[in-house]
């Protein structure tokens, strides 16, 4: 295996995807950091990936266990944090809708 | 599938992540950015899902459903109690992360130690400590905020307490070294759960010290580590996704955290080891001054007579859940053509934009929502500012007091503001136990009293006096 080549290949995905990130998150709406961090939260639930594969593999019992608990973990955070997102994005309005004057 | 059409799946899901966050630059695009992010995530798991080494599937579809059983109902917390929720979700994200590290290496030591390479070793161990210290701090953090009994609110400091934090850190990562140097020694499987232990009571221990008012930043500083946490195990899987994702997760946070350590004048470590809170209790209480107190009627009619009004809402208004109420205010005081903006601190609230979503819940447009910077050159036109349940973001002290533990903090210039009306609870200083000097101003009148009741009022006698005419 040729684990230096690797290394170097994701050290480089990693520091230009910081970038990227930081270059992107710079310019979200200060309105918006609450729901910024709910989606960061979900896009982050990719472990999901990692987990799948540990609980569905041909792997000892007690390996799949874990997996199956990460798995979990991780789709919890990928479905609250999607659906809170756009909760509170739906909330965000630049002017009030006519007639909605007074009580809703 | 393929290795190539899962890597593809994977490229097109990454370029889907970096649009969803492009797209949360204003509240117009920032819908698409979630379907954007639940498409990128339905072509991960389903590519994932359909490798051939994934081959029981009954676990994998009961962990899925457990995940909507309880995800649902987490995403209809009331808009309050967000900041847990958010603190909750790193925990399950440190979690999985430590979770999938522990489970990599047992499975390599038993089965393939030729798997486990120093690189390898390093990105498990930070994987895992990374992960199991996101997930009892996130814990705690979550406790702190949801005020659950049995955690402390106020900060909690010894002696030697940095000191032995450290201890413990670097004890983990001593062990850590000797695990990466002989990662299947016959001692090597034993000696792992240490490194959890460790990692876990790290978690606990590095929240204990931290106040309410510093959440914003901790959370923010957690929801970095969860996403490096994503990166550790990308190394580890050797999976270019997870790093991508784990990495645009990681700057958000560091992000999040630096803005709002900047508005807080206060710097990383501080925030983390300073202990906020602990040495201002000796001050409080000191020399008494004296209030000038509203009446609700007096107040109303101020109110009524002024151009601009700048209301400025603080933690206090979400305990409160007076932001409806301050809605109705809102609309009173627009129907007699008074302008009305909203100023928001950067740490107003328990995070990062906590007082943005309570408002647009309670349906203010955003547009009214006035940042710190753009705010302060208007205020000394500003015939009332209307502080709601704010208390540290609009104290003077910050510009005047080189000794306050606040000094250097940019605030909101409520002071100058022609008049000044502070709503509060009680006539304790705040959560910080700072006496703030606004409340003691010539300009200042305080309304005293639950915030929810106090603008309630207020909008009672607004909406009699224009029934009276």
């Amino acid at each position: 295996m040729n684990q230096p080549l690797d290394f170097w290949s994701m050290m480089f995905v990693f520091v230009l995807a910081s970038f990227i990130g930081v270059g992107v998150i710079r310019r979200v709406s200060r309105l918006l950091h609450t729901p910024l961090m709910s989606i960061t939260n979900a896009i982050s639930a990719i472990a999901v990936v990692g987990s799948i594969i540990v609980t569905g593999a041909d792997y000892p019992r007690e390996i799949r266990i874990m997996g199956a608990i990460a798995l979990f973990a991780s789709m919890t955070n990928i479905v609250s944090g999607f659906l809170i997102t756009d909760r509170m994005l739906k909330m965000f309005k630049s002017e009030r809708k006519p007639g909605s004057d007074g009580r809703p | 599938m393929s290795h190539g059409i899962v890597q593809l799946a994977y490229l097109v899901a990454t370029v889907l992540f970096i649009f969803a966050l492009h797209w949360m630059n204003t509240p117009a695009t920032a819908r698409k950015a979630v379907y954007a992010g639940v498409v990128a995530m339905a072509i991960a798991i389903i590519a994932t899902w359909a490798q051939p080494e994934v081959v029981h599937h009954g676990w994998i579809i009961l962990a899925i459903i457990a995940g909507f059983i309880v995800g649902v109902p987490l995403s209809r917390v009331p808009l309050t109690a967000v900041p847990q929720r958010t603190a909750l979700s790193h925990a399950f994200g440190g979690l999985a992360a430590g979770l999938v590290g522990t489970a990599k290496y047992y499975l390599w030591v038993s089965e393939g130690p030729e798997n486990l390479t120093v690189f390898r070793m390093i990105a498990i161990i930070v994987e895992v400590v990374l992960g199991f210290l996101t997930f009892t701090g996130s814990l705690m953090a979550a406790g702190k905020l949801q005020e659950v009994k049995w955690i402390p609110q106020r900060p909690v400091t010894y002696p030697f307490q940095n000191v032995s934090n450290l201890g413990l850190l670097a004890a983990a990562l001593l062990i850590g070294g000797l695990l990466t140097m002989h990662p299947a020694a016959e001692w090597a499987p034993r000696l792992f759960p240490v490194i959890i232990a460790l990692a876990l009571a790290f978690g606990v221990l590095l929240i204990i010290p931290i106040g309410g008012a510093d959440m914003p930043t901790v959370i923010a500083i957690l929801n970095s580590y969860a996403g490096l946490a994503a990166v550790a195990m990308g190394f580890v899987l050797d999976n270019k996704l997870l790093i991508t994702a784990g990495a645009l997760d990681g700057s958000s946070g560091l992000i999040l955290a630096i803005i709002m350590c900047r508005a807080m004048n206060r710097s990383f470590t501080n925030v983390l080891f300073g202990a906020f809170g602990q040495t201002q209790q000796a001050k409080a209480g000191g020399d008494q001054k004296e209030y000038k107190s509203e009446t609700i009627e007096g107040g109303a009619q101020v109110l009524e007579q002024a151009n601009l009004v700048v209301i400025v809402p603080g933690y206090g208004m979400a305990v409160a859940q007076a932001q409806h109420k301050v809605r109705e205010l809102y609309d009173q005081l627009k129907k007699r053509g008074v302008t009305v903006k909203f100023a928001i601190h950067p740490v107003a609230g328990r995070m990062p934009g906590h007082m943005n979503v309570l408002l647009a819940e309670a349906d203010i447009p955003y547009t009214d929502l006035v940042e710190m910077d753009e705010i302060n050159p208007e205020m000394p036109q500003a015939d009332v500012a209307l502080v709601v349940g704010a208390n540290d973001v609009v104290n003077p002290a910050a510009r005047s007091d080189k000794g306050s533990p606040i000094y250097g903090m940019p605030i909101i210039d409520a002071d100058k503001a022609r008049t000044v009306f502070a709503i509060k609870r009680s006539k304790n200083p705040g959560f910080a136990g700072i006496d703030n000097e606004l409340y003691f101003s010539e300009r200042t009148w305080m309304l005293f009293g639950d915030a929810k009741n106090v603008v309630g009022e207020l909008v009672k006698q607004l909406a009699g006096a224009a029934g009276g005419h």
